[in-house]
């Protein structure tokens, strides 16, 4: 996919990335940028959104649980979301992917958005 | 060209709906005598050939001096009140097209231009879901009925009536050699027959008259539905001679049938003894008064509504509509009232996508099923939508709009005063439910609201902000789009939402649409289709139909350069079948090249903007087509949003 996720004003994109060091150490260091590109060539976008901002497909990914949690959903899910096995998506991969999502700005607060007051 | 004077069509219909079978064709003839008095031939300078000097053996009747049978079909249509009919010409009806222009007028019925005889289909069924009454559409003869088909489906599978006229050249002793014996049929009805009420292929005019009163009859009879009419070109062709009896039957006025009063107030008993009744609103509004009856229904049991959405049937902001949690909401039921509901089986089971497509029912052991409704009372055995057959405990056979006034009434027989206590309390935790519904829904739009592409929410609430002060229809079907317009717009008229095509049939919404834009015209509604790009890329030929009859609609194009729907189940497969789940893109995506909406519009003479990809761009965008919509024209947005 040519589609590009952009951020207005966010700037969050800066080349190669690690995982928040705020995340739990039982989390694997993964790539920003590569889990970018799976992110758009796995499909994760299609049900998610390409902000991860969910919809009536998917659950928002901003914001997302904790790598174990994360790691079972995306193996064994616990509803219809297609599994992403090992065979098709590597550990190393996913970590990638959970590095990306992290990465996902919140959302600003509705009550500052006039469009969200009607 | 000899024009009809009005006054002289107004006698023969007004002679022929009133006096029945009399000589209303004669009598017109006889009155229009003095407009159709044969031209001068013209004579050739001097003579050239035997050819030219001797008249041939055996002249051939060259022109006709009085009506044809085409003239009384229009008439036909005059008398059902047929405001358009849309169509793509074709030679098998070009009698009645002729009559239609020149007989007619062109007026009521109008000829509405359309580039492909789905189109003109969808476009009835558009029309129909606003009007609540059937528009026509007149398709050539088999090929133009094949095209038409898919929209059929769609009209039929959403119980919407619409008149599709075929033509046909019947008697194969008076077909011209070559195509058209490919564009006639000994039955053409076969084509349609497993999707349309009702068919007719009249052998006389006579016959034809009272088929199509017939048939428009049935299509607006709860259940109801589109029917097709064999449209002959004999008869259409033939002369008519002085002192021909025809008549054109009077349409029966039908009230819709009603519940059978028993059944009602036995229904009225359950649901006054429920602890947690639900009602779910299926295809169930078909008038002004169907909100209406709902909200006086709920309100009185205190009860939450969950609506299907295939018709504008509660309002959005109530504080009963829990459509957000309908899940839920049946989860808990202990009786469950369901108004014409589309998929009931679905409605109280889980049914997933997959390995086995294991079931589930949603509901709790022993809570009571009542069903009252006629969308399941006209289904074919081939194909439809009626889903899996789903038991109930009272099945009330019945228009539920028309039967609510009697079940409000045996409720509200039923209401003691502790049962009413019981409601109160109920309704007050369902209200403060319902309360945080509408900030729910702004919190979870603020996520990705400035992403590009844009969001559907960013999306939905820039168009709201446009619209919300207009009298307004949105066409569009709001799952592709995760139901944002239900959840953030203040959505109260009947007219406002008209659900999707139920069939599926790619290609419904942008022509549906724009016949629901041509039914709000006389009352000068902003119509707006938030349209998907594959499903406008079905019909683009709308976008001319619009522009060359100044219907005023706004099509906003959703364009996430996929069929996102066929991606998402491609995807599942890759990764059920693991092997590679990084190719589900092939034969999914609309994006090398990316279409240009906006000049296609433009290019048929629509005024259009885009592609838009920035959100803060998506408002200002619509503000100026709003503007030209008000003016009396279409116009395009193309934004680049996000897939659902």
């Amino acid at each position: 996919m040519s589609t590009r996720v952009l951020y207005y004003g966010a700037g969050i994109f800066a080349g190669l990335m690690v995982a928040s060091s705020a995340m739990a150490q039982d989390t694997p260091r993964g790539n920003v940028a590569n889990g970018k590109k799976l992110f758009e060539t796995v499909g994760c976008f299609e049900c998610h959104g390409w902000a991860g901002q969910g919809g009536a497909a998917g659950p928002k990914l901003i914001n997302p649980p904790a790598y174990p949690a994360f790691i079972v959903q995306l193996r064994t899910p616990r509803n219809v979301m297609p599994p992403f096995t090992t065979k098709v998506l590597g550990d190393q991969q996913a970590a990638d992917i959970y590095s990306y999502i992290s990465t996902f700005p919140k959302p600003p607060d509705p009550r500052t958005i006039p469009l969200l007051q009607n | 060209m000899s024009k009809t004077p009005k006054i002289k069509r107004r006698q023969f219909l007004v002679g022929a709906a009133a006096a029945g079978p009399i000589t209303a064709i004669a009598a017109a003839t006889r009155a229009a005598a003095a407009d159709t008095a044969p031209a001068k031939a013209a004579v050739p300078a001097k003579p050239q050939t035997a050819g030219d000097t001797n008249p041939p053996a055996e002249l051939p009747k060259l022109v006709n001096s009085g009506r044809v049978g085409s003239d009384f079909m229009v008439d036909c249509l005059k008398s059902l009140n047929i405001d358009y009919v849309a169509s793509c010409p074709g030679s098998t009806f070009r009698g009645l097209q002729e009559s239609i222009i020149n007989y007619g007028m062109n007026s009521k019925p109008e000829f509405i231009t359309c580039i492909h005889e789905e189109a003109s289909v969808a476009m009835c069924h558009g029309y129909g879901k606003i009007a609540g009454k059937p528009m026509a559409a007149m398709v050539h003869g088999v090929v133009g009925l094949q095209h038409s088909s898919m929209a059929i489906y769609n009209a039929f599978c959403d119980q919407v009536p619409a008149l599709v006229m075929a033509g046909n050249v019947g008697n194969g002793t008076q077909r011209r050699p070559g195509v058209e014996w490919a564009h006639s049929a000994h039955d053409q009805g076969i084509i349609v027959r497993d999707y349309v009420k009702w068919d007719d292929q009249a052998n006389n005019l006579q016959d034809f008259a009272e088929g199509m009163v017939r048939a428009y009859d049935l299509a607006t009879t709860t259940p109801m539905g589109p029917v097709m009419v064999v449209i002959d070109a004999d008869q259409q062709e033939e002369e008519l001679e002085p002192g021909r009896k025809l008549f054109i039957p009077k349409l029966r006025t039908r009230v819709q049938p009603v519940g059978d009063p028993g059944a009602l107030s036995e229904a009225a008993k359950l649901l006054v003894a429920a602890e947690n009744p639900v009602i779910v609103s299926g295809r169930y509004t078909r008038t002004e008064a169907g909100p209406k009856r709902l909200v006086q229904l709920a309100e009185l049991l205190q009860a939450p509504v969950v609506d299907e959405r295939n018709r504008m049937n509660m309002p959005s902001r109530h504080p009963l509509n829990h459509s957000q949690r309908g899940a839920a909401m049946i989860r808990q039921a202990d009786v469950i009232l369901a108004l014409e509901p589309m998929d009931l089986y679905g409605t109280l089971n889980n049914v997933d996508d997959l390995i086995g497509r294991p079931a589930q029912p949603k509901v709790r052991p022993g809570t009571k099923v009542i069903v009252l409704g006629t969308t399941d009372t006209n289904i074919k055995p081939n194909m439809g939508e009626y889903e899996r057959y789903q038991a109930a405990d009272v099945g009330i056979a019945g228009d539920a709009e028309s039967s609510l006034p009697w079940l409000i009434q045996a409720v509200e027989k039923e209401m003691s005063p502790a049962r009413k206590a019981v409601a109160a309390a109920r309704g007050q935790k369902l209200k403060e439910a319902g309360a945080k519904f509408l900030q729910a829904a702004h919190e979870e739009a603020a996520y990705g609201w400035d992403a590009s592409p844009v969001s559907t929410a960013r999306l939905s609430a820039e168009l709201w902000n446009q619209i919300k002060n207009e009298d307004w229809t949105m066409t569009s079907e709001v799952t592709f789009l995760s139901n944002w317009p239900y959840r953030l717009w203040d959505i109260q008229k009947h007219y406002n939402t008209i659900g999707g095509s139920v069939g599926g049939g790619v290609g419904y919404n942008a022509p549906a649409a724009l016949g629901a834009a041509l039914a709000n015209k006389e009352h000068g509604r902003v119509t707006v289709s938030l349209n998907g790009d594959g499903d406008l890329m079905m019909s683009p030929g709308v976008l001319w139909t619009a522009a060359h009859h100044r219907i005023p609609i706004l099509y906003i194009v959703h364009n996430n350069r996929a069929w996102h729907q066929e991606y998402m189940h491609v995807q599942r497969m890759a990764q059920r079948n693991q092997r590679g789940i990084d190719r589900a893109n092939i034969g999914t995506t609309m994006n090398d090249p990316n279409i240009d909406f906006a000049t296609l519009a433009k290019s048929m003479g629509v005024y259009s903007q885009g592609p838009v990809s920035n959100p803060a761009d998506v408002g200002p965008a619509i503000q100026r087509a709003i503007a030209v919509v008000k003016r009396g024209e279409p116009a395009l947005i193309d934004v680049v949003s996000q897939p659902r």
